[in-house]
Order: C-alpha cells, then sequence, then structure tokens
C-alpha cells in the first residue's frame, strides 16, 4: 500500500515498511508498524448537543438524556464508556473475553470512569492520562503491541462530559458566568476502536509519539492556542520523518483546537513551510454549529475520537478517503498548576490509518 | 531562537488573532439585566410596603432581598440562571442574584456526595473568597474608621 520514494536523506530507496521501521525508530519520533493493525469494530456515542451538530448524524447513537437514567454525571460517563465498548465488540464481532487488552482513559482525576469500566469487563487493562489525545495514544500503545505479536485484539476507548469535566476543571455546572468567545465546549461522549491483528478493516500503518511542548500560553480558556504548537510539532516530525508531505494524504484531522486553534496550526505549519488547505479539518471546530453558542467549537477527550470512530472511518470504508492522519491533541495542565502560575503544557500523538 | 523570545512572539500572535469581548455590547446587556433587576427589586419593596406599611423601612429592605434571593435560587434550580448570566454578566453578577446563585449551584452541584462531605463542605467552593474578603476588608474598615472618628 505505502509505495513511496524518501526525501532528505533518507535513502531514497521505496518506502516499505519493512526497510524503514529500523531507521525511523533509531531516528525520530515515528514508527512505522510493521505488522499494521486493522480496525475491525467501532462505536461512538454522544450527547444530545453533539447529535445535533453537522456531524451529529454519523454517530452510532446519540443518548437523548446526558444523564442516561443515572444518579450522578459520573454514573452516566461510566455507562455512555460501557456502551461504547460493547457497542465495538458487537461491531467487530468479538465477545470479551476474545480481547487481550483494553486500553482507556478520560478526563477525570485517577481516569475513574475507565477504571471503574475495566472493573466490569475482567479484561487486561491499562488506564492511560493523555488529556484529550488519549484516543491516538491508546492507538498507538495498541499499534505497537499488536505489531509486535503480543497481543491479538485490543480495544481503544475514552471518554468525557460536560457535565463531569466542568466539575473537575471549572465551575458548578448552574453557575452563572460568562465564557470568553475564545473558549471551548468539552464534548459528552464516548468511542471505543477495536484493533486486531487480522481483518480487513483500515490499518494503522505509522504512527508518531508527541513531545510535550509549551509555548508559555497561560489562558486556561484559551486551549486552542495553548495546543496549536503541539500539533504543529507532531506535524512536523511526522512529515519530515516518513518524508511525506501534507498532499500525501486524503484527509488530515486535528483533535480539538476549535476554531481559533485550527487557524493558529495553518498559520503555524505555514511557517514550517507545509500548507495544510482543504485536506485539513479539526474536530473541535465541526463539532458544533454556529448556533449551538459553543464558541470555538468542540474539547474534551471524546471530541477527537468519536468524529474519528464516525464521521472519518465511515468515509475511510466508503472510499472517499484512502490516507488519513489523525492528530490527537491534549492539554496537560490541571488545576492546582494553572492556579500556581504554570503555563500549560500540551501534547499531541498522530496515527496513519491506511484503508 | 531563545525560549522566552519564541513564547513572546508567539503570545503575541496569539493576542493579535483571539477574539475579543465586544465591550460596548457587553456592557449593554450588563445595563439592562442589572437594571431589569433592580427595578424588581424596588417593585417588590414597593408592594411589601403598601401590603404592610408597619413594618418599617429597614425590615422592609431585608425582606426584599430576601425574596430576591429566593427568586435567584429558583432560577438556579430550574436551570435559566446560567442562561440569563451568559449574557447578563456582571449585571446577573453583581446584585445579591449573583451571590445566591453562585452558592445555590455549588451546593446543588456537589449533593452527590452526601449533604456532609458534598454539599456542605463545597457550598463555599465560589462564594468562600467573597464570605472571606467581605470579612476581612470590613474589618479593615471598622478599623480606619475607629482610628480617624474614635469609637463613636
Amino acid at each position: 500500500m505505502v509505495i513511496k520514494t524518501l526525501r532528505k536523506g533518507q535513502g531514497g530507496e521505496l518506502f516499505t515498511n519493512r526497510r524503514i521501521v529500523d531507521k525511523v525508530i533509531a531516528k525520530g519520533q515515528t514508527i512505522v508498524y510493521d505488522n499494521p493493525p486493522h480496525i475491525i469494530g467501532r462505536m461512538s456515542v454522544v450527547g444530545q448537543k453533539e447529535g445535533k451538530g453537522p456531524v451529529g448524524k454519523y454517530f452510532h447513537r446519540v443518548l437523548s438524556d446526558d444523564k442516561m437514567g443515572e444518579k450522578t454525571f459520573e454514573n452516566a460517563e461510566i455507562k455512555m464508556l460501557t456502551t461504547a465498548i460493547e457497542g465495538a465488540l458487537s461491531s467487530a464481532k468479538l465477545r470479551a473475553r476474545d480481547v487481550d487488552l483494553i486500553i482507556s482513559g478520560d478526563l477525570l482525576n485517577q481516569v475513574t470512569t475507565s477504571n471503574y469500566v475495566a472493573r466490569d469487563l475482567g479484561v487486561p487493562y491499562l488506564g492511560i492520562y493523555a488529556a484529550c489525545s488519549t484516543m491516538t495514544e491508546a492507538l498507538n500503545l495498541a499499534s505497537t503491541m499488536i505489531s509486535a505479536g503480543h497481543f491479538d485484539n485490543v480495544l481503544c476507548s475514552t471518554a468525557s462530559h460536560f457535565a463531569t469535566a466542568e466539575r473537575t476543571y471549572r465551575y458548578p455546572l448552574e453557575y452563572g458566568c460568562q465564557r470568553p468567545p475564545y473558549a471551548q465546549w468539552t464534548v459528552t461522549g464516548a468511542a471505543c476502536t477495536a484493533l486486531s491483528s487480522k481483518g480487513d478493516g483500515p490499518k494503522i500503518t505509522m504512527g508518531t509519539i508527541g513531545r510535550v511542548v509549551d509555548f508559555g500560553t497561560t489562558d486556561l480558556n484559551n486551549m486552542g492556542a495553548a495546543m496549536a504548537p503541539a500539533a504543529m510539532d507532531s506535524m512536523v516530525a511526522l512529515f519530515r520523518e516518513s518524508g511525506m508531505t501534507p498532499s500525501d494524504f486524503d484527509l488530515i484531522i486535528t483533535g480539538d483546537l476549535g476554531k481559533l486553534g485550527s487557524d493558529i496550526l495553518r498559520d503555524l505549519m505555514q511557517e514550517q513551510g507545509y500548507y495544510l488547505g482543504q485536506r485539513y479539518i479539526d474536530c473541535g471546530n465541526m463539532m458544533y454549529d454556529v448556533n449551538q453558542h459553543c464558541y470555538q467549537g468542540g474539547s474534551g477527550a471524546a471530541c477527537s475520537a468519536t468524529v474519528f470512530n464516525s464521521y472519518v472511518l465511515d468515509k475511510m470504508i466508503d472510499g472517499t478517503y484512502n490516507r488519513v492522519a489523525y492528530f490527537a491533541t491534549g492539554a496537560l495542565m490541571s488545576t492546582q498548576s494553572c492556579y500556581q502560575g504554570e503555563t500549560i503544557p500540551c501534547i499531541s500523538h498522530a496515527v496513519v490509518i491506511e484503508r | 531562537m531563545d525560549k522566552s523570545k519564541r513564547n513572546q512572539r508567539y503570545e503575541d500572535y496569539v493576542s493579535s488573532v483571539t477574539p475579543k469581548t465586544g465591550t460596548l455590547h457587553s456592557l449593554f446587556n450588563a445595563f439592562w439585566i442589572g437594571g431589569l433587576t433592580c427595578a424588581l427589586a424596588q417593585g417588590v419593596g414597593d408592594i411589601y410596603y403598601a401590603l404592610f406599611p408597619h413594618l418599617g423601612k429597614d425590615l422592609i429592605v431585608n425582606y426584599t432581598s430576601m425574596t430576591i434571593i429566593a427568586i435567584a435560587i429558583l432560577f438556579t434550580g430550574f436551570g435559566f440562571f446560567d442562561v440569563i448570566a451568559r449574557k447578563g454578566g456582571a449585571g446577573s453578577f453583581l446584585p445579591i442574584t449573583g451571590f445566591a446563585n453562585a452558592m445555590a449551584s455549588a451546593s446543588m452541584e456537589f449533593k452527590t456526595e452526601g449533604l456532609i462531605m458534598g454539599t456542605s463542605v463545597k457550598m463555599f467552593s465560589v462564594v468562600g473568597p467573597v464570605v472571606v474578603n467581605g470579612v476581612v476588608w470590613s474589618a479593615v474598615a471598622g478599623i480606619i474608621h475607629w482610628l480617624i472618628a474614635g469609637g463613636a
């Protein structure tokens, strides 16, 4: 599938998975998966508000009640993630006991949601925290393990909920405060991707592990501006190390930079000599309609994960896109670190998916 | 390029592209929503005065405040105070309604952790600074008054 002449002093030989592996792993942040895992199942669940957005019709399930009949929003988030995992299992035609590992993360303290979901699943579990870039971190970890032959079926999942994230990071829900026009709105949703060493779904062929990048942004509301440099860093790393350019991809998506952040990223990439153009979209930017008053768009771990597992993979399977680069971006601050005057460190991990 | 220079350059760039809150627009909304709240309170006070003239001005003022607080808490509970506040800004925050909303929203939010560890502990999580500063600065004002005017 990947046949491409290498550039920038990487020998100029044909780009095949086998040959590039040792070079790239030794040199940079990009891994080329030897035995690329296939995406064999997926499910996305979103809240009511997200269901009314521009990509609403692509999601597998839209909740009518953001509390899902539970007593607390935390329990609703757990139930939502469980629904996504069960949906991915059934779409992959797997049972829980066929799963070798589940890698999951969310935005709450001590990744509570994922821990409680894993408790009821009875499957070996790795809980990870990478803020809103959780999905690509999970996909990279899973791909590495599958590619190395340690596991056959691995689930990657993440969830976020507007109500629980507000409580963790901001104010009580009903507290009347104004948000600046550059704020973003945490997506209520959960998504799960089932990866397998066998199957015929889209493959994860490459991954770029991000570096923590901090350009000194301190405004907790301006997440797009804080995260854009991290996305740029990983994008430049992927392009440079793989020898590809933006035009080699049918679609480049970022996680939750929002409208402002994605405009900033375009500028930053232009400065680095890459023109992103029409093929670049941001999941946060497309999550909500302008009339839904979500300022710069969606954010949260589920933002890119739900769009990726619904719209993007739908379009890959029907043949619209053949090669997609998916950069999820995460801000790694805590409320304490920000009140202590620290700047916001950010990260972006990427995966390349090919049909 | 060294880091602080790069960050400074980025910060300048970001502030040049970040949309600002429209001052005139916000002022206008705060003015009419805040004004409406105060007019409503005045109306309530006038009605109380007409119905119970024997209570005296001080008591009427207290009852009026209590009524407005109750309305604000009801609005918070029904879930539309935050909608008004998003538009009103300081207009809904500055009157006593803002304080009531902050307490009520926090106690509602943390009810899930129980009445003691949730509501009671977290009730002042938003208004704490207001209470603390209110007490501290009125004490300071009292001392200054005492120094200037004496014990009178």
